[in-house]
C-alpha cells in the first residue's frame, strides 16, 4: 500500500507521458493551453504544455514540436501509440488558454491565448479526439495535475482554488 | 539558438549597460516615491530557456504581482516588473500609508490595485524614458497592466515573440530591494526587460555595435 507516487513535471514548450500509479503536472498556464491525452483502457496518459497555435508561424528553423497545438497533439498521439495505446480510445482534457491582462486594443498577443484554444480544439477534432471537459479563457493562470488512475484533472487557480474537471 | 548565436561578450556589456541605465533610474523613482534607499543589483543578461526564465522569478508557481507592458516603436518589446506577494504588500502600505493593506487574497482593494499600478506606471516609465535618451530611440510603451497571479501565467505574454523564434529568450534583469523591507535576500522586485528577436539589430545599431563586431 506504500506504492510510491512521483510527479512527471512538464515545462513551458513541453511534453510527457505518466504511467500509474504516478502523475503529471503542469504549472503556470497562462495563455499557454496544457492537453491531457488518456485512454480509458490503459492507465496511461500524456501532457503538452503548448505556447503557440500553429507550428507554421514559427520563424526558426528547427520545430520544437511540444510548442505548437497541431504538432504537440500529432506527437503526444504517437507517443502514446507506441507504449500500446490504441489511437481510436484516446480522450482529451485541456485546461488554460486565459487572458492575464486587459489591454485596450487588441493586439495579436492579448489574443494568443483564444487562438491557442481554438487550434488545440480544431486538432483535436481533426484527429477524431473526444474532448470530455475543459477549463479555458478568463484571467487566471492555472496549474494542473492528472491521475492516468482517476482520469481526474485537478486545477488550482489563485482566484478560485481547486475544482477537478 | 538561431539569432542568439550572435551574441557575444560585447553585446551582452552593452545590453547589461542598458538594464543599468534604465533600472537605475527606476530605483531613483521608488527611492523618492518611498523616500527610502533602494539597493539596485548590478543587471544581469541572461540567455535562457523559458522555463529558466520563470525560475528567474521564483519558479512558474510563484504567486507575483506583475506589471507587465508593450514597447512599440523602434525597438518593440516586452517589460515586466515583478514583486513577489510580500513585498508587493509591503510596498502598498508605504504608498498609501495604510499597514492593514494585505494582497494575499481576492478581492483586492481598489486603492491598493491603484497603487501598484501607479508604482508600475512610475518605474516602468522612468526605466523606459531613460533608455528612449540613451539610445535615441523612439519607444512608446503601452499603459502598463498589472495582474496578481502565478509567473509562468504572467510571463509567457513577453515570451510569445520569442516563442515564434527560438526557444531562448534574452533576458535584462535587474533587482531592486529596498533597505528597510526586512524580507530575507531572495525576495527581491525585478525588472525584465525581454526586447523582441528583431529588435536587437536596431538597438545595437543606434549604439554603435556594428553586426560581425
Amino acid at each position: 500500500m506504500t506504492e510510491q507516487i512521483t510527479v512527471i513535471k512538464v515545462g513551458i514548450a513541453d511534453m510527457n507521458v505518466v504511467q500509474s500509479p504516478n502523475t503529471i503536472r503542469t504549472s503556470g498556464l497562462g495563455s499557454c493551453v496544457g492537453i491531457v491525452l488518456y485512454s480509458p483502457m490503459k492507465p496511461i496518459a500524456g501532457l503538452a504544455h503548448i505556447m503557440l497555435p500553429e507550428a507554421s508561424i514559427s520563424k526558426s528553423g528547427t520545430v520544437n514540436k511540444a510548442k505548437f497545438a497541431d504538432t504537440a497533439i500529432v506527437e503526444l498521439v504517437e507517443r502514446l501509440e507506441g507504449l500500446g495505446v490504441k489511437r481510436s480510445t484516446l480522450l482529451a482534457k485541456i485546461a488554460g488558454g486565459a487572458q492575464m491582462f486587459q489591454f485596450n486594443g487588441t493586439s495579436d498577443i492579448m489574443r494568443i491565448g483564444p487562438r491557442n484554444v481554438e487550434a488545440v480544439k480544431n486538432t483535436l477534432q481533426a484527429l477524431k479526439i473526444k474532448l470530455v471537459s475543459e477549463d479555458v479563457g478568463g484571467n487566471s493562470g492555472r496549474t494542473i495535475e492528472f491521475s492516468p488512475v482517476t482520469h481526474q484533472l485537478t486545477i488550482r487557480t489563485v482566484n478560485k482554488g481547486i475544482h477537478i474537471i | 539558438m538561431g539569432y542568439i548565436n550572435e551574441f557575444d561578450s560585447i553585446k551582452l556589456d552593452v545590453l547589461r549597460e542598458i538594464g543599468n541605465i534604465g533600472a537605475g533610474h527606476a530605483a531613483t523613482s521608488l527611492s523618492k516615491l518611498l523616500n527610502k534607499k533602494i539597493d539596485m543589483k548590478v543587471p544581469d543578461v541572461q540567455i535562457v530557456t523559458f522555463d529558466e526564465m520563470m525560475e528567474m522569478a521564483g519558479g512558474a508557481d510563484n504567486i507575483v504581482a506583475g506589471v507587465f507592458l508593450r514597447i512599440e516603436g523602434d525597438i518593440p518589446g516586452s517589460m515586466f516588473f515583478i514583486l513577489p506577494l510580500e513585498q508587493a504588500t509591503k510596498f502598498v502600505q508605504e504608498m498609501i500609508g495604510d499597514s492593514t493593506v494585505n494582497l494575499a487574497a481576492p478581492p483586492y482593494d481598489e486603492l491598493s490595485i491603484s497603487a501598484l499600478q501607479e508604482l508600475g506606471n512610475i518605474l516602468s516609465g522612468s526605466y523606459l524614458s531613460s533608455l528612449s535618451d540613451f539610445t535615441q530611440l523612439s519607444l512608446y510603451p503601452s499603459v502598463p497592466a498589472l495582474a496578481i497571479d502565478m509567473v509562468g501565467a504572467i510571463v509567457t505574454y513577453g515570451l510569445v515573440e520569442h516563442s515564434q523564434v527560438s526557444d531562448y529568450a534574452i533576458v535584462i534583469n535587474t533587482e531592486l530591494k529596498g533597505e528597510d523591507i526586512r524580507l530575507s535576500d531572495t525576495v527581491n522586485g525585478h525588472f525584465f526587460l525581454l526586447p523582441d528577436p528583431a529588435s536587437f539589430s536596431p538597438l545595437f545599431q543606434s549604439l554603435g555595435v556594428k553586426d560581425g563586431d
